[in-house]
């Protein structure tokens, strides 16, 4: 009894309740040290081949069935009357219909998509036993073992990027392919790119071909509005992506 | 991999219009989800007909009391069920009491609802009935005897300072319960309306909302069985009580329909990005369940029955016949409405895309663990539950003798003759 009453005099308990405010309390800290990793999406260079969809499926293990992605193409065609027609592409399919005769297409491109492993992540404030978590090095992270499988993590995320596995009946998503990064090796979407569409580095090392691509683009996230701090950065994002 | 997963999935495709995240396409929380918000809002609405009672001494509504203390207990321990079976790993529940984030809505929740459960709903029922449980444990033979001894916690004590101290208690508990009922249901509206992602959810009036309409579909359902009940016991139904109860409910639908209305009109109004996708929504997708059932069938049409009966008050308080049955008829569709209030804010949250540009479908299974029979069970669990609560501790003498004590103690208001 001592025990408890000396735990709710010490603040410990006043520290819980602060980390239900994770926004203004957790965000704006000092800034990390270590590494940080991030990535990086040139908009212009994707050519929608879908060897990135192959290779994180191939890599990660991830259900062939198309309802389960880490990261996915999506095909935008804005018509000349404003009109936004949307697609996901879909891999192992020769090659997107000829649209180059279609008078009525203002602009068209493609948008990789994949976690954007916020440096605030909803996902892991409403976890309720904790499974979803942030790495040291920023990268957020799902434990298999102690998943409960509730949903309320695909449900928070913004971004669509989560899926209930159908044979863990646990949370998943892209990892940045922790496994490989660990090790000093690329994602394995990034390995495979043919146009260096993906980047992938260390935000805080100067050195990273990240930092040199923030640099050198005019440079947007998605959702900004919501404030979970994407950790994805687009270069040549278009207003209509969403 | 199931096989039934990608089978139901594949159907689905065609059905997808616009464009969805390809993730979007498992509707996540089903049928499940729906039903665990209607259980718990149920919880705190009968909770707090019985506060009625106690703490703001409506003495009219006393034959409900004890009938919605038990109706609150038997819905609340069906109200985990839902969530523990629609976990991918139900084995592991109990790390969200181990190892509970504090971050997390859905983890503080469990430590709401034990606390509404050990702290509020079974002293509160165990003081009303203490001395109850001596006198028939006294009268009483067999294995009855021994239930109610044990239930009374072996407590003899039935002298004067004894059950004066059980009133005290009563009101302490009940004042102390009412913000616990009204964070019980908040909580739940907040596990939804904390979500930033979802704009259908996420909304600051989302806990109040549900509130309110979970005291609405409580008071209607400790209604609707009190005057199930009381003929089957042979009693008769004591209107000056159902009278004063369905007032509050009235008033109730009310509050209720201007909360939906005003965030309605703050969505219309403030129009922003989503709101294309979501009245495309609510004109195609949910335009049955929301428009024509919950708010015309389940709102507009009970209140406007109860409120003729208001208004032709002399006419109907002459024919009570016709006025239990409109009551009845009003208590029934409110409940529909209620359910279906439900299935709008769980369901519909997850018709839209995130990427706003496309709507979803869902499909509800008939067997299987998410499937409609199973949901039935689980919605006919709480009145087995109730059964066996009504055998075990008997409000009769309640409903029966106070009722005509109210009836014979205060005649002349309210004619209480057979039409």
């Amino acid at each position: 009894m001592r025990d408890v009453l000396a735990f709710l005099l010490s603040g410990g308990a006043i520290g819980g309740i602060l980390k239900i405010l994770p926004s203004s309390a957790l965000a704006k800290e000092a800034p990390r040290k270590g590494k940080w990793y991030g990535f990086g999406v040139s908009v212009d260079k994707c050519i929608g081949c879908a060897r990135c969809m192959e290779a994180c499926k191939t890599e990660n293990d991830v259900p062939r069935e198309p309802f389960f992605f880490r990261t996915w193409v999506e095909r935008y065609i804005i018509r000349k009357d404003g009109e936004a027609v949307v697609k996901a592409i879909e891999p192992n399919v020769e090659a997107a219909p000829d649209t180059s005769g279609d008078r009525s297409i203002l602009r068209s491109f493609f948008v990789p998509k994949l976690c954007n492993q916020c440096a605030d992540p909803p996902c892991a404030q409403v976890c309720p036993v904790g499974a979803t978590f942030q790495t040291e090095d920023g990268v957020v992270l799902v434990n298999v073992k102690t998943c409960v499988g509730c949903r309320y993590c695909i449900q928070a995320c913004p971004y669509g990027a989560r899926y209930l596995h159908p044979v863990t009946r646990t949370a998943d998503k892209c990892t940045f392919c922790y496994h490989r990064i660990s090790q000093n090796l690329l994602p394995a979407c990034v390995e495979v790119c043919p146009t260096q569409a993906r980047i992938f580095g260390d935000l805080n090392s100067a050195a990273s071909p990240l930092t040199r691509f923030r640099r050198m683009n005019k440079i947007h996230v998605l959702k900004p509005a919501l404030n979970t701090e994407p950790k994805v950065y687009y270069a040549s994002l278009d207003g209509e992506v969403r | 991999m199931s096989h039934e997963l990608t089978r139901t999935l594949t159907e689905l495709l065609p059905q997808i219009q616009g464009y969805i995240y390809p993730n979007e396409i498992e509707v996540h929380w089903g049928l499940l989800i729906v039903v665990y918000p209607y259980i718990t809002g149920i919880v705190a609405g009968a909770f707090i007909l019985a506060s009625l009672v106690k703490v703001f001494n409506v003495k009219e509504v006393q034959p409900l009391y004890r009938l919605s203390l038990l109706t609150a207990l038997s819905y609340l321990l069906v109200a985990p069920l839902p969530l523990l079976s629609h976990l991918g790993h139900p084995e592991r529940c109990f790390e969200m009491f181990l190892t509970p984030q504090p971050s997390s809505a859905m983890a503080m929740f469990g430590f709401v609802y034990a606390w509404y459960l050990m702290a509020v709903l079974l002293i509160e029922i165990w003081f009303v009935y203490r001395t109850d449980m001596i006198a028939w444990s006294d009268e009483e033979s067999g294995a009855m005897k021994w239930i109610h001894k044990v239930l009374s916690l072996f407590s003899r004590d039935r002298s004067e300072s004894a059950i004066s101290f059980d009133h005290k208690a009563l009101k302490t508990i009940t004042i102390i319960g009412i913000p616990s009922a009204f964070l019980l249901h908040g909580y739940v509206g907040f596990i939804f309306g904390s979500v930033k992602a979802n704009p259908w959810w996420s909304s600051v009036l989302m806990p109040i909302a549900f509130l309110f309409s979970a005291i609405v579909s409580g008071v209607a359902l400790v209604i609707l069985l009190y005057m199930v009940i009381t003929p089957l016991t042979g009693a008769k139904i004591n209107m000056k009580c159902v009278d004063k109860a369905i007032d509050f409910l009235f008033y109730a639908v009310i509050v209720d329909f201007t909360l939906e209305f005003v965030d309605f009109i703050h969505r219309i109004y403030q129009s922003e990005e989503e709101i294309k996708i979501l009245s495309e929504m609510v004109m195609s997708k949910l335009f049955m369940s929301l428009v024509i059932i919950q708010v015309l069938l389940g709102m507009v049409l009970p209140l406007g029955i109860i409120g003729v009966t208001k208004i032709f008050k002399k006419r109907f308080t002459l024919n009570e016949d016709l006025r239990k049955m409109l009551y009845f008829i009003s208590v029934l569709l409110i409940q529909f409405g209620i359910f279906t209030m439900r299935w709008n804010v769980v369901i519909g949250g997850q018709m839209f895309s995130k990427s706003f540009r496309g709507l979803t479908t869902y499909k509800m299974e008939i067997t299987g663990i998410e499937g409609l029979l199973y949901t039935l069970v689980l919605l006919a669990l709480p009145l087995v539950i109730l059964t066996v609560l009504l055998k075990i501790l008997p409000p009769w003498k309640e409903l029966r003798e106070e009722g005509k004590d109210l009836e014979g103690g205060t005649p002349g208001t309210l004619p209480a003759t057979e039409a």
